[in-house]
């Protein structure tokens, strides 16, 4: 199953590190990653998505746990969570094209953030399940280029991740 | 407040940090380091002759004492040899604090000379590690690398010091932190009560329990706690090669070692039972066998300071996370204050069946079967000259099997070896550590003709500091325990497992100054050990030649179960 892990750590240089060298030394998955300081810039929050069995996944947290930089951990997906995740996808547009990806953009509630008289560029967010159903509607053809930031999500309600 | 330069704060921490002994060998980086430690005397430096030794030292002191040990060492090639060291230390979970030299912060990335990144090189193996931004937070990091060190599940941590970081003309004001708060590091001291209940209660209720334990109990100093309960209840207690020492190996109720060559009594104890009781082991593959096969009757209690090392490869029915001496101390109370007792009955029966298993295979080996000594003899008879009381440092291979299968100890933190690593080349320097910082006790190194010529160069060391250990090397020309695994394999293809050209060993200590005695015959054997014991200020090393075709015995099946075992050459269960 797929899984969204919220790590809150310091923000120090070789903490990112030691996260990413866990997963690739103990084998562990990762689908997607980012990563970036809170509004306590000593504090870094990084979002992990991966996809385990439950007994893979409840190593993958206790492990991050262990890391001396990591304040805390939580697998989001055990409880109810929003989760984006932004895209910014080129696409040649020209002749017909321009208009159907102008209509599908929208369609998806995409922006189209840079154009010239050949390209295009989307700006799409949503679940990741979404940016893929953009991808597979207009056809990997007149894709140029795709940017994805990874997933981030937040618990929904009071539940917070903190100090 | 006194000022003092980068270099002379690591001396000053490490002294109020009640270090004695480090253990390193110098080079450009520490230059600044080196010279500051000339001009003091509370910290005495021991120089090694390689730094893998040097980590080596400072791990089995700290294996002795449950305190960190220190190595330095210079950047690049000092600090990759002392990775070996580094990481037989974090697979064994003990507390080292290992200060790397660098070079200076605006070379560093620049391939530089000597420059290695040792905070990269090493981040899979430590517990932590710290490079040094600003020569003012020397004192700090250096206290939150023992803090981290020695506190929940120990591990060894790396302080990287950038030359520039220690210049002796730039002095600043220096204070040793008396305490350390880490808000994202808080290891837990005490386990959940309900879990530990829980626990007591299914113990009372169990027919044909096992009380499994490994290193946790020895780094958790709770020896005495096991000990009490273990008695108490009447429990058979088997332990890990980390665990040993942890239970007194005279007792009845020891029934040995478990696992691949463990004895034949524990593993069919351990696949029999109905209740294990895992305390400061972690059940790893050389314990437990084909784990789709391990111990198919039990229910599982597993207490273990690290979370993460609980249910990793056998699910527990009940955690219990926490320090084992604080969780034995409260299952002890929950006994003594209990109404209810344990089934009396139903462990009586249990021990019948483990006396019946231990008389019909309980470590016993042949002695017909060759004109030369077993290895096991040589190993009886050290246990017997020195009453089972000697810390003994093993090397890696077969003479470390037989070492902890017939060596009965009696307390713990005596027997030091290299568990999970497995690192060959580790016995002589860990024997150096300890009869350093244990100049009254006996110390043996047990070693073989392979494993001590990974680290022999440190004969010179020990006649630098006169350190009267004794060595005792099985000699069986060969790497054995690779060729064990050959004749059971590889239809005895003995493919690179035979020494050829061994040192007369006689001739080589004596260059350095030592005493060589060799032994070809078991009926010099006593004789010559107690000669060799006797010898108090000198270090001795036994040449002992045995048999080169002994097996180790029991040794389970690969990927059968607990009871799977080879008891012989021909025998199997
Ligand atoms: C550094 C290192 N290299 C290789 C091995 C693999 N290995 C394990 S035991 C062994 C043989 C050890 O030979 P010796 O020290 O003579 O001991 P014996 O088994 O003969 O008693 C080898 C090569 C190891 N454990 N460590
Ligand atoms: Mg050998």
């Amino acid at each position: 199953m797929r899984h969204i892990i919220s790590v809150l750590m310091e923000n120090e240089p070789g903490a990112l590190s030691r996260v990413v060298g866990l997963f690739s030394q103990r084998n562990f998955n990762i689908e997607s990653l980012t990563v970036a300081p809170t509004e306590d810039s000593t504090l870094s929050r990084l979002t992990v998505t991966t996809v385990g069995s439950d007994k893979v996944v409840e190593q993958i947290t206790k492990q991050l746990n262990k890391l001396i930089d990591v304040v805390k951990v939580v697998d989001l997906t055990e409880g109810e969570h929003v989760e984006r995740e932004l895209m910014m996808i080129k696409l040649k547009a020209t002749g017909q094209m321009r208009a159907e990806i102008k209509r599908t953009a929208d369609i998806f509630r995409g922006q189209i953030i840079d154009v010239t008289s050949s390209t295009y560029t989307v700006q799409l967010t949503g679940a990741s399940e979404k940016l893929d159903a953009f991808i597979e509607t207009l056809g990997t053809s007149h894709i140029m280029e795709v940017v994805r930031t990874g997933v981030s999500g937040l618990s929904r309600g009071e539940k917070v991740l903190s100090l | 407040m006194e000022l003092l330069s980068g270099a002379e704060m690591v001396v000053r921490a490490l002294r109020d940090e009640g270090v004695k002994y480090i253990y390193g060998y110098p080079g450009g980086a520490l230059l600044h380091v080196y010279d500051a430690i000339f001009q003091q005397e509370d910290v005495q430096h021991i120089l090694v002759r390689h730094e893998q030794a040097a980590t080596h030292m400072a791990d089995a002191y700290a294996r002795a004492t449950g305190k960190a040990g220190v190595a330095l060492v210079t950047s690049g090639p000092g600090a990759t040899n002392a990775v070996t060291g580094i990481a037989t230390a974090y697979m064994d979970s003990i507390p080292m604090v290992v200060l790397t030299g660098q070079v200076m912060s605006h070379l560093i990335g620049e391939d530089a000379f000597q420059e290695t990144d040792m905070i990269g090189v090493s981040r899979p193996v430590v517990k932590h590690s710290f490079s040094v931004q600003d020569p003012e937070e020397i004192p700090a990091i250096i206290k939150k690398a023992f803090h981290i060190a020695e506190s929940g599940r120990p591990g060894p941590v790396v302080v990287d010091i950038p030359k520039d970081m220690t210049t002796p003309t730039e002095r600043f004001p220096y204070e040793y932190p008396k305490s350390v708060k880490l808000r994202s590091y808080n290891p837990v001291s005490r386990g959940h009560t309900g879990q530990i209940k829980k626990a007591m209660d299914m113990i009372l209720d169990a027919k044909r329990p096992v009380i499994y334990t490994g290193g946790g109990i020895i780094m958790g100093d709770a020896s005495a706690e096991l000990t009490e309960l273990a008695q108490l209840l009447n429990v058979p207690v088997t332990n890990t090669l980390m665990g040993l020492g942890g239970y007194p190996g005279t007792d009845r109720q020891f029934i040995g070692m478990l696992g691949m060559h463990g004895s034949y009594e524990s593993n069919m104890a351990m696949h029999h039972t109905d209740l294990i009781v895992a305390i400061g082991a972690r059940f790893d593959d050389r314990v437990t066998n084909g784990l789709d096969k391990f111990c198919p009757t039990a229910k599982i209690i597993h207490v273990d300071i690290d979370p993460a090392s609980i249910s990793k490869t056998v699910k527990a029915d009940v955690p219990i996370v926490g320090p084992a001496k604080n969780v034995l101390q409260e299952m002890l109370a929950l006994v003594k204050a209990s109404k209810k007792e344990i089934d009396k009955e139903a462990l009586e029966i249990w021990w019948q069946q483990i006396e019946e298993w231990r008389a019909r295979h309980g470590g016993r080996f042949r002695t017909d079967d060759s004109e030369l000594m077993k290895p096991q003899q040589v190993i009886e008879m050290l246990s017997k000259v020195t009453n089972g009381d000697a810390y003994v440092c093993s090397d890696v291979g077969q003479h470390q099997m037989f070492a902890a299968q017939y060596y009965k100890f009696n307390k713990p933190n005596r027997w030091i070896n290299s568990g999970g690593l497995g690192t060959m080349g580790f016995g002589l320097p860990a024997a150096m550590g300890v009869k350093m910082n244990f100049p009254e006790e006996e110390v043996v190194c047990v070693t073989g003709e392979g494993s001590i010529q990974m680290n022999i160069q440190e004969l010179s060391t020990i006649s630098q500091y006169d350190i009267p250990l004794k060595v005792i090397c099985l000699n069986n020309q060969s790497l054995g325990m690779v060729r064990q695994w050959q004749d059971m394999n590889y239809e005895s293809r003995h493919s690179h497992s035979y020494m050829k050209s061994l040192p007369d060993f006689m001739k080589l200590v004596e260059a350095y100054g030592h005493v060589g005695i060799k032994v070809d015959k078991y009926e010099d054997l006593e004789d010559a050990m107690r000669r060799a014991f006797a010898m108090k200020d000198r270090m001795v090393f036994m040449d002992i030649a045995v048999d080169p075709y002994e097996h180790v015995y029991p040794m389970q099946v690969p990927r059968g179960s607990m009871r799977d075992m080879w008891l012989s050459k021909t025998e199997r269960t």
